[in-house]
Protein backbone atom coordinates (compact mmCIF):
# COMPACT_ATOMS: atom_id res chain seq x y z
CA UNK A 1 0.00 0.00 0.00
CA UNK A 2 2.94 2.38 -0.71
CA UNK A 3 4.04 2.87 3.12
CA UNK A 4 7.12 4.65 1.40
CA UNK A 5 5.54 7.46 -0.69
CA UNK A 6 3.52 7.62 2.66
CA UNK A 7 5.71 8.23 4.88
CA UNK A 8 8.35 9.93 2.28
CA UNK A 9 5.67 12.72 1.29
CA UNK A 10 4.70 13.46 5.13
CA UNK A 11 7.76 14.10 5.40
CA UNK A 12 8.14 16.58 2.83
CA UNK A 13 6.01 18.58 4.19
CA UNK A 14 7.11 22.57 5.75
CA UNK A 15 6.57 23.79 9.36
CA UNK A 16 4.72 26.56 8.45
CA UNK A 17 6.74 29.54 10.56
CA UNK A 18 9.88 27.68 9.96
CA UNK A 19 9.49 27.11 6.27
CA UNK A 20 13.37 26.61 5.53
CA UNK A 21 12.64 23.03 7.67
CA UNK A 22 10.24 19.77 7.29
CA UNK A 23 7.94 18.56 9.92
CA UNK A 24 10.85 15.65 9.42
CA UNK A 25 14.01 17.51 10.04
CA UNK A 26 11.68 19.60 12.87
CA UNK A 27 11.10 16.10 14.58
CA UNK A 28 7.38 16.16 15.11
CA UNK A 29 6.25 13.68 12.84
CA UNK A 30 5.88 10.57 15.00
CA UNK A 31 4.63 8.15 12.14
CA UNK A 32 3.25 7.45 9.32
CA UNK A 33 1.31 4.22 8.77
CA UNK A 34 -0.92 2.89 5.71
CA UNK A 35 -3.47 0.43 7.14
CA UNK A 36 -4.96 -2.39 4.96
CA UNK A 37 -7.61 0.06 4.25
CA UNK A 38 -5.41 2.71 2.63
CA UNK A 39 -6.23 4.85 5.33
CA UNK A 40 -3.22 6.89 5.98
CA UNK A 41 -2.78 7.45 9.25
CA UNK A 42 -0.01 10.52 10.40
CA UNK A 43 0.70 11.06 14.31
CA UNK A 44 2.78 14.19 14.84
CA UNK A 45 3.61 16.01 18.05
CA UNK A 46 2.79 19.67 19.34
CA UNK A 47 5.99 21.52 19.63
CA UNK A 48 4.34 24.32 22.49
CA UNK A 49 0.93 24.02 24.22
CA UNK A 50 -0.75 26.45 22.23
CA UNK A 51 1.30 26.82 19.02
CA UNK A 52 -0.97 27.95 16.43
CA UNK A 53 0.63 25.84 13.67
CA UNK A 54 -0.27 22.74 14.59
CA UNK A 55 -3.80 23.26 12.61
CA UNK A 56 -2.01 24.86 9.63
CA UNK A 57 0.60 21.33 10.00
CA UNK A 58 -2.29 19.24 10.24
CA UNK A 59 -4.12 20.70 6.73
CA UNK A 60 -0.95 20.70 4.97
CA UNK A 61 -0.48 17.06 5.88
CA UNK A 62 -4.07 15.85 4.45
CA UNK A 63 -3.22 18.13 1.36
CA UNK A 64 -0.31 16.90 0.41
CA UNK A 65 -0.81 13.31 0.69
CA UNK A 66 -4.03 13.78 -0.68
CA UNK A 67 -2.40 14.87 -3.67
CA UNK A 68 -0.49 11.68 -3.97
CA UNK A 69 -3.28 9.59 -4.24
CA UNK A 70 -4.12 9.25 -0.14
CA UNK A 71 -7.72 10.31 0.21
CA UNK A 72 -7.95 9.46 3.57
CA UNK A 73 -5.91 10.75 5.56
CA UNK A 74 -5.90 11.04 9.60
CA UNK A 75 -3.51 13.41 11.49
CA UNK A 76 -3.64 12.59 15.50
CA UNK A 77 -1.46 14.19 17.80
CA UNK A 78 0.78 12.33 20.31
CA UNK A 79 1.28 14.10 23.63
CA UNK A 80 3.30 11.83 24.93
CA UNK A 81 6.35 11.49 25.13
CA UNK A 82 6.73 15.80 24.98
CA UNK A 83 8.35 17.17 21.89
CA UNK A 84 12.34 18.54 22.35
CA UNK A 85 14.42 20.25 20.80
CA UNK A 86 16.81 17.49 21.26
CA UNK A 87 15.14 15.68 18.16
CA UNK A 88 15.53 18.70 15.31
CA UNK A 89 17.80 16.68 13.01
CA UNK A 90 21.37 17.88 12.10
CA UNK A 91 20.14 18.80 8.44
CA UNK A 92 17.37 20.98 10.38
CA UNK A 93 19.93 22.36 12.27
CA UNK A 94 21.93 22.99 9.21
CA UNK A 95 18.77 24.25 7.47
CA UNK A 96 18.19 26.67 10.24
CA UNK A 97 21.23 27.86 10.41
CA UNK A 98 21.42 28.77 6.55
CA UNK A 99 18.50 30.74 6.65
CA UNK A 100 19.67 32.94 9.73
CA UNK A 101 18.36 31.23 12.65
CA UNK A 102 20.79 29.79 15.32
CA UNK A 103 19.53 26.08 16.14
CA UNK A 104 19.32 24.98 19.53
CA UNK A 105 22.14 23.68 22.04
CA UNK A 106 20.82 20.02 23.90
CA UNK A 107 17.48 20.71 26.05
CA UNK A 108 18.03 20.94 30.01
CA UNK A 109 17.08 17.60 31.92
CA UNK A 110 13.51 18.19 32.74
CA UNK A 111 13.56 15.75 35.54
CA UNK A 112 12.49 16.59 39.18
CA UNK A 113 12.35 19.59 40.10
CA UNK A 114 13.43 22.41 37.82
CA UNK A 115 15.68 24.73 39.36
CA UNK A 116 14.98 28.34 39.33
CA UNK A 117 17.90 30.39 37.03
CA UNK A 118 18.14 34.04 38.10
CA UNK A 119 20.54 35.02 35.70
CA UNK A 120 19.85 34.58 31.56
CA UNK A 121 20.31 31.18 30.07
CA UNK A 122 24.03 30.75 29.19
CA UNK A 123 24.48 29.19 25.65
CA UNK A 124 27.17 28.85 23.51
CA UNK A 125 25.86 29.93 20.40
CA UNK A 126 27.15 31.70 16.91
CA UNK A 127 25.38 34.63 15.13
CA UNK A 128 24.57 32.91 11.94
CA UNK A 129 25.19 35.65 9.97
CA UNK A 130 29.21 36.29 10.89
CA UNK A 131 29.93 33.80 12.95
CA UNK A 132 30.37 35.49 16.01
CA UNK A 133 30.44 34.11 19.67
CA UNK A 134 30.43 37.28 21.08
CA UNK A 135 26.38 37.63 21.26
CA UNK A 136 23.82 38.84 23.37
CA UNK A 137 20.38 37.65 24.76
CA UNK A 138 17.61 40.46 24.14
CA UNK A 139 14.77 37.91 25.37
CA UNK A 140 13.98 34.49 25.75
CA UNK A 141 10.81 35.26 23.53
CA UNK A 142 11.09 36.03 20.54
CA UNK A 143 9.20 35.91 16.88
CA UNK A 144 7.80 32.59 18.52
CA UNK A 145 6.75 30.90 21.33
CA UNK A 146 9.83 28.72 20.55
CA UNK A 147 12.16 31.39 19.78
CA UNK A 148 14.52 33.23 21.47
CA UNK A 149 16.04 37.22 20.55
CA UNK A 150 19.80 37.66 20.14
CA UNK A 151 22.13 40.70 18.89
CA UNK A 152 25.48 40.02 17.78
CA UNK A 153 28.27 42.11 19.54
CA UNK A 154 30.48 41.52 16.31
CA UNK A 155 27.86 42.43 13.10
CA UNK A 156 25.33 44.16 15.24
CA UNK A 157 22.64 41.85 13.71
CA UNK A 158 20.05 40.73 15.56
CA UNK A 159 18.91 36.68 15.25
CA UNK A 160 16.38 34.19 16.11
CA UNK A 161 17.89 31.21 18.40
CA UNK A 162 15.58 28.40 18.66
CA UNK A 163 15.35 27.88 21.90
CA UNK A 164 15.85 24.53 24.06
CA UNK A 165 13.01 22.62 25.44
CA UNK B 1 6.73 43.64 -10.21
CA UNK B 2 10.98 44.76 -10.86
CA UNK B 3 13.91 43.64 -9.34
CA UNK B 4 14.11 46.00 -6.46
CA UNK B 5 10.07 44.79 -5.73
CA UNK B 6 11.34 41.05 -5.75
CA UNK B 7 13.94 40.98 -3.70
CA UNK B 8 12.81 42.86 -1.16
CA UNK B 9 9.93 40.00 -1.06
CA UNK B 10 11.41 37.68 0.08
CA UNK B 11 10.90 37.56 3.51
CA UNK B 12 7.26 36.46 2.87
CA UNK B 13 7.85 34.15 -0.37
CA UNK B 14 8.54 30.93 2.34
CA UNK B 15 5.18 31.79 3.56
CA UNK B 16 2.89 32.70 0.78
CA UNK B 17 3.13 29.78 -1.46
CA UNK B 18 -0.28 29.91 -2.39
CA UNK B 19 -3.39 30.15 -0.66
CA UNK B 20 -3.84 26.66 0.66
CA UNK B 21 -0.05 26.81 2.49
CA UNK B 22 -1.24 29.26 4.65
CA UNK B 23 -4.57 29.09 6.23
CA UNK B 24 -6.07 31.52 7.72
CA UNK B 25 -8.52 30.72 10.89
CA UNK B 26 -7.88 27.56 12.54
CA UNK B 27 -11.02 26.31 12.38
CA UNK B 28 -12.23 24.06 15.24
CA UNK B 29 -10.58 20.61 15.57
CA UNK B 30 -9.85 18.38 18.13
CA UNK B 31 -7.17 19.20 19.86
CA UNK B 32 -7.08 15.26 22.01
CA UNK B 33 -7.94 13.75 18.64
CA UNK B 34 -5.66 10.52 18.87
CA UNK B 35 -5.15 10.79 22.10
CA UNK B 36 -6.06 8.08 24.94
CA UNK B 37 -8.59 9.91 27.46
CA UNK B 38 -9.75 6.44 29.01
CA UNK B 39 -10.45 7.31 32.60
CA UNK B 40 -8.02 5.61 34.74
CA UNK B 41 -9.14 2.67 36.71
CA UNK B 42 -10.80 3.02 40.01
CA UNK B 43 -11.18 6.78 39.03
CA UNK B 44 -14.30 8.83 39.30
CA UNK B 45 -14.97 10.48 36.02
CA UNK B 46 -16.50 13.63 37.60
CA UNK B 47 -13.51 13.78 40.18
CA UNK B 48 -11.29 13.58 37.52
CA UNK B 49 -13.38 16.25 34.96
CA UNK B 50 -13.76 18.85 38.17
CA UNK B 51 -10.05 18.51 38.84
CA UNK B 52 -9.05 19.41 34.92
CA UNK B 53 -11.61 22.37 35.04
CA UNK B 54 -9.78 23.74 37.41
CA UNK B 55 -6.37 23.81 36.11
CA UNK B 56 -7.93 24.69 32.62
CA UNK B 57 -9.69 27.80 34.08
CA UNK B 58 -6.62 28.85 36.09
CA UNK B 59 -4.69 28.74 32.75
CA UNK B 60 -7.42 30.62 31.13
CA UNK B 61 -7.99 33.33 33.00
CA UNK B 62 -4.30 33.94 33.95
CA UNK B 63 -3.79 33.40 29.46
CA UNK B 64 -6.59 36.13 29.06
CA UNK B 65 -4.86 38.60 32.05
CA UNK B 66 -1.63 38.24 30.71
CA UNK B 67 -3.23 39.05 26.69
CA UNK B 68 -4.12 42.16 27.92
CA UNK B 69 -0.78 43.02 27.91
CA UNK B 70 -0.56 42.50 24.11
CA UNK B 71 0.31 45.97 22.80
CA UNK B 72 0.71 47.77 26.15
CA UNK B 73 4.05 46.38 27.24
CA UNK B 74 6.90 48.90 28.14
CA UNK B 75 8.61 48.10 25.30
CA UNK B 76 8.79 45.47 22.45
CA UNK B 77 10.79 42.54 24.10
CA UNK B 78 8.49 42.60 26.82
CA UNK B 79 5.10 42.96 25.02
CA UNK B 80 6.33 39.30 22.90
CA UNK B 81 7.49 37.85 26.31
CA UNK B 82 3.88 37.87 27.74
CA UNK B 83 2.13 37.40 24.52
CA UNK B 84 3.72 34.09 24.34
CA UNK B 85 3.42 33.79 28.30
CA UNK B 86 -0.35 34.30 27.66
CA UNK B 87 -0.57 31.73 24.56
CA UNK B 88 1.03 29.10 26.31
CA UNK B 89 -1.37 29.00 28.87
CA UNK B 90 -4.12 29.57 26.38
CA UNK B 91 -2.77 26.27 24.82
CA UNK B 92 -2.69 24.72 28.52
CA UNK B 93 -6.57 26.17 29.12
CA UNK B 94 -7.54 24.53 25.84
CA UNK B 95 -6.32 21.12 26.90
CA UNK B 96 -7.33 20.79 30.17
CA UNK B 97 -10.96 21.99 29.58
CA UNK B 98 -11.56 19.78 26.45
CA UNK B 99 -10.00 16.60 29.27
CA UNK B 100 -12.73 17.74 31.55
CA UNK B 101 -15.29 17.53 28.68
CA UNK B 102 -13.96 14.37 27.59
CA UNK B 103 -14.47 13.13 31.17
CA UNK B 104 -17.55 14.34 32.18
CA UNK B 105 -19.85 15.84 29.28
CA UNK B 106 -22.44 16.75 31.69
CA UNK B 107 -20.16 20.26 32.51
CA UNK B 108 -20.96 21.19 29.24
CA UNK B 109 -22.95 24.10 28.95
CA UNK B 110 -25.61 23.27 26.66
CA UNK B 111 -25.92 25.15 23.26
CA UNK B 112 -28.56 25.51 20.70
CA UNK B 113 -28.98 22.55 18.39
CA UNK B 114 -26.58 22.92 15.33
CA UNK B 115 -23.99 24.98 16.88
CA UNK B 116 -20.26 24.20 15.49
CA UNK B 117 -18.57 25.44 19.27
CA UNK B 118 -16.58 22.42 20.56
CA UNK B 119 -16.62 21.58 24.12
CA UNK B 120 -13.75 23.34 25.79
CA UNK B 121 -14.73 26.62 24.15
CA UNK B 122 -18.61 26.00 25.09
CA UNK B 123 -16.63 25.40 28.84
CA UNK B 124 -14.70 28.95 28.39
CA UNK B 125 -17.08 30.80 26.98
CA UNK B 126 -20.56 29.67 28.06
CA UNK B 127 -19.99 29.70 31.55
CA UNK B 128 -21.00 32.24 34.66
CA UNK B 129 -18.69 33.39 36.80
CA UNK B 130 -20.11 31.39 39.82
CA UNK B 131 -19.62 28.09 37.47
CA UNK B 132 -15.44 28.91 37.17
CA UNK B 133 -12.86 27.28 39.58
CA UNK B 134 -9.81 29.61 39.03
CA UNK B 135 -7.99 30.76 42.04
CA UNK B 136 -8.57 34.48 42.49
CA UNK B 137 -5.00 35.81 42.25
CA UNK B 138 -5.88 34.79 38.36
CA UNK B 139 -8.28 36.95 37.83
CA UNK B 140 -7.56 40.52 39.94
CA UNK B 141 -7.39 43.52 37.67
CA UNK B 142 -3.91 44.44 35.51
CA UNK B 143 -1.84 47.15 37.79
CA UNK B 144 1.76 48.50 35.91
CA UNK B 145 4.43 45.97 34.88
CA UNK B 146 5.58 45.34 38.08
CA UNK B 147 2.48 44.18 39.09
CA UNK B 148 2.21 41.72 36.22
CA UNK B 149 5.74 40.82 36.84
CA UNK B 150 4.94 39.72 40.45
CA UNK B 151 1.52 38.15 39.35
CA UNK B 152 3.58 35.90 37.03
CA UNK B 153 5.86 35.15 39.20
CA UNK B 154 3.63 33.73 42.13
CA UNK B 155 1.73 32.19 39.85
CA UNK B 156 4.28 30.11 37.98
CA UNK B 157 6.04 28.79 40.63
CA UNK B 158 2.78 27.54 42.48
CA UNK B 159 1.63 26.20 38.80
CA UNK B 160 5.38 24.87 38.15
CA UNK B 161 5.61 23.08 41.67
CA UNK B 162 2.14 20.98 41.24
CA UNK B 163 2.99 20.72 37.19
CA UNK B 164 6.19 18.76 38.30
CA UNK B 165 4.37 16.42 40.64
CA UNK B 166 1.37 16.24 37.83
CA UNK B 167 4.01 14.36 35.44
CA UNK B 168 3.09 11.31 37.65
CA UNK B 169 -0.33 11.42 37.15
CA UNK B 170 -2.41 8.00 36.54
CA UNK B 171 -4.28 10.21 34.00
CA UNK B 172 -2.33 10.01 30.56
CA UNK B 173 -3.55 13.58 29.16
CA UNK B 174 -3.11 15.34 32.62
CA UNK B 175 0.36 13.57 32.49
CA UNK B 176 1.08 14.38 28.93
CA UNK B 177 0.29 18.03 29.69
CA UNK B 178 1.95 18.42 32.70
CA UNK B 179 5.26 16.93 31.08
CA UNK B 180 5.00 19.81 28.06
CA UNK B 181 3.47 22.29 30.51
CA UNK B 182 6.41 22.30 33.02
CA UNK B 183 9.05 23.49 30.01
CA UNK B 184 6.80 26.94 29.66
CA UNK B 185 6.11 27.24 33.17
CA UNK B 186 9.89 27.16 33.44
CA UNK B 187 10.30 30.09 31.56
CA UNK B 188 7.65 31.63 32.58
CA UNK B 189 8.76 31.89 36.42
CA UNK B 190 12.59 32.41 35.22
CA UNK B 191 11.63 35.68 32.95
CA UNK B 192 8.97 36.89 35.91
CA UNK B 193 11.89 36.15 38.64
CA UNK B 194 14.77 37.91 36.82
CA UNK B 195 12.59 40.91 36.14
CA UNK B 196 11.89 40.81 39.53
CA UNK B 197 15.04 41.30 41.05
CA UNK B 198 15.70 43.59 38.00
CA UNK B 199 13.02 46.07 39.67
CA UNK B 200 13.87 45.70 43.13
CA UNK B 201 17.51 46.61 42.08
CA UNK B 202 16.43 49.46 39.88
CA UNK B 203 15.64 52.86 40.60
CA UNK B 204 13.83 53.63 43.87
CA UNK B 205 10.50 54.31 41.52
CA UNK B 206 10.79 50.38 40.10
CA UNK B 207 11.49 49.02 44.03
CA UNK B 208 9.24 51.04 45.44
CA UNK B 209 6.11 49.97 42.56
CA UNK B 210 7.66 46.14 43.00
CA UNK B 211 7.01 46.27 46.33
CA UNK B 212 3.25 48.02 46.21
CA UNK B 213 2.63 45.69 43.83
CA UNK B 214 4.02 42.24 45.80
CA UNK B 215 2.07 43.83 49.24
CA UNK B 216 -1.26 43.62 46.58
CA UNK B 217 -1.37 40.60 45.46
CA UNK B 218 0.21 39.08 48.52
CA UNK B 219 -2.91 38.40 50.11
CA UNK B 220 -3.74 35.91 47.78
CA UNK B 221 -0.89 33.84 47.84
CA UNK B 222 -2.30 31.44 50.69
CA UNK B 223 -5.16 30.62 48.45
CA UNK B 224 -2.95 28.95 46.01
CA UNK B 225 -2.24 26.13 48.86
CA UNK B 226 -5.76 25.73 50.05
CA UNK B 227 -6.75 22.08 49.48
CA UNK B 228 -10.09 21.91 48.25
CA UNK B 229 -12.24 19.04 48.26
CA UNK B 230 -11.60 17.94 44.56
CA UNK B 231 -8.43 18.65 44.70
CA UNK B 232 -7.87 15.82 48.03
CA UNK B 233 -9.98 13.52 45.66
CA UNK B 234 -8.11 13.68 42.35
CA UNK B 235 -4.88 13.39 44.53
CA UNK B 236 -6.13 10.47 46.21
CA UNK B 237 -7.04 8.44 42.65
CA UNK B 238 -3.29 9.47 41.70
CA UNK B 239 -4.94 11.62 38.94
CA UNK B 240 -4.09 14.99 40.24
CA UNK B 241 -2.23 16.65 43.10
CA UNK B 242 -2.53 18.23 46.79
CA UNK B 243 -1.83 21.83 46.08
CA UNK B 244 -1.09 22.17 50.35
CA UNK B 245 1.78 19.60 49.56
CA UNK B 246 3.90 21.64 47.59
CA UNK B 247 3.84 24.99 49.92
CA UNK B 248 7.16 24.06 50.97
CA UNK B 249 9.07 23.58 48.03
CA UNK B 250 7.01 26.92 45.76
CA UNK B 251 8.30 28.88 49.23
CA UNK B 252 11.69 27.17 48.71
CA UNK B 253 11.67 28.79 45.35
CA UNK B 254 10.12 32.46 46.34
CA UNK B 255 12.58 32.37 49.17
CA UNK B 256 15.53 32.26 46.61
CA UNK B 257 14.04 35.43 44.41
CA UNK B 258 13.01 37.24 47.59
CA UNK B 259 17.15 36.83 48.77
CA UNK B 260 18.62 38.00 45.59
CA UNK B 261 16.15 40.86 45.18
CA UNK B 262 16.41 41.90 49.34
CA UNK B 263 12.90 41.84 49.34
CA UNK B 264 11.56 41.04 52.72
CA UNK B 265 8.43 38.34 53.13
CA UNK B 266 5.30 39.92 53.38
CA UNK B 267 3.72 39.57 56.43
CA UNK B 268 0.27 40.71 55.48
CA UNK B 269 -2.86 38.49 56.25
CA UNK B 270 -4.83 36.40 53.47
CA UNK B 271 -7.91 38.33 51.77
CA UNK B 272 -10.74 36.46 53.38
CA UNK B 273 -13.34 34.65 51.58
CA UNK B 274 -16.77 34.70 51.20
CA UNK B 275 -18.85 32.43 54.36
CA UNK B 276 -15.66 30.62 53.51
CA UNK B 277 -15.66 30.15 49.83
CA UNK B 278 -12.86 30.70 47.52
CA UNK B 279 -11.78 30.91 43.68
CA UNK B 280 -11.92 27.02 43.91
CA UNK B 281 -15.48 27.20 45.20
CA UNK B 282 -16.61 29.90 42.41
CA UNK B 283 -16.35 32.57 44.87
CA UNK B 284 -15.02 35.48 42.94
CA UNK B 285 -14.43 38.89 42.45
CA UNK B 286 -16.18 41.45 40.48
CA UNK B 287 -12.77 41.56 38.43
CA UNK B 288 -13.78 38.09 36.91
CA UNK B 289 -17.35 39.55 36.25
CA UNK B 290 -15.66 42.18 34.03
CA UNK B 291 -12.73 39.34 32.23
CA UNK B 292 -15.77 37.35 31.14
CA UNK B 293 -17.94 40.49 29.93
CA UNK B 294 -14.98 41.06 27.47
CA UNK B 295 -13.97 37.35 26.46
CA UNK B 296 -17.50 36.03 26.37
CA UNK B 297 -19.07 38.46 24.91
CA UNK B 298 -18.54 37.90 20.56
CA UNK B 299 -19.12 33.93 21.34
CA UNK B 300 -22.44 34.38 23.18
CA UNK B 301 -23.99 36.97 20.68
CA UNK B 302 -22.64 34.04 18.04
CA UNK B 303 -23.57 30.64 19.34
CA UNK B 304 -23.42 29.54 16.37
CA UNK B 305 -20.57 31.11 14.58
CA UNK B 306 -18.06 28.98 12.50
CA UNK B 307 -14.37 30.82 12.78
Amino acid sequence: MRPDLARETAARVTDPELPMLTLHDLGILRDVEVLRSGHVVVDITPTYSGCPAMATMRDDLVRELNGVGFDRVEVRVSLDPAWTTDWITPEGRAALSAAGISPPGPARSMSGPIPLSLSPTARLIYCPQCGSTATELLSEFGSTACKALYRCADCREPFDHVKEI
Amino acid sequence: MDDHDTEHDSAYSGLLVNDAHWAFGTDFEDPLAGVDTTIPEGTDAATLAAYALMLGDDALVMSHRISEWTSNAPDLEDDIALSNIALDLLGQARLLLARAARADESLVPVLPGGSPVPAEDALAYFREAHEFRNVRLAEVANGDFAEVVVRVMLFSIWRLAIWEQLRASRDSVLAAVAAKGVKELAYHRDYAARWFVTLAGGTDESRTRLLTALDSLWPLWPELFDAHEAEVAAAASGVGVDPSTVREAAEATLAQVLLAADVARPEAARRSGVMGRFGRDGMHGEALSRVLAEMQSVARAHPLGQW
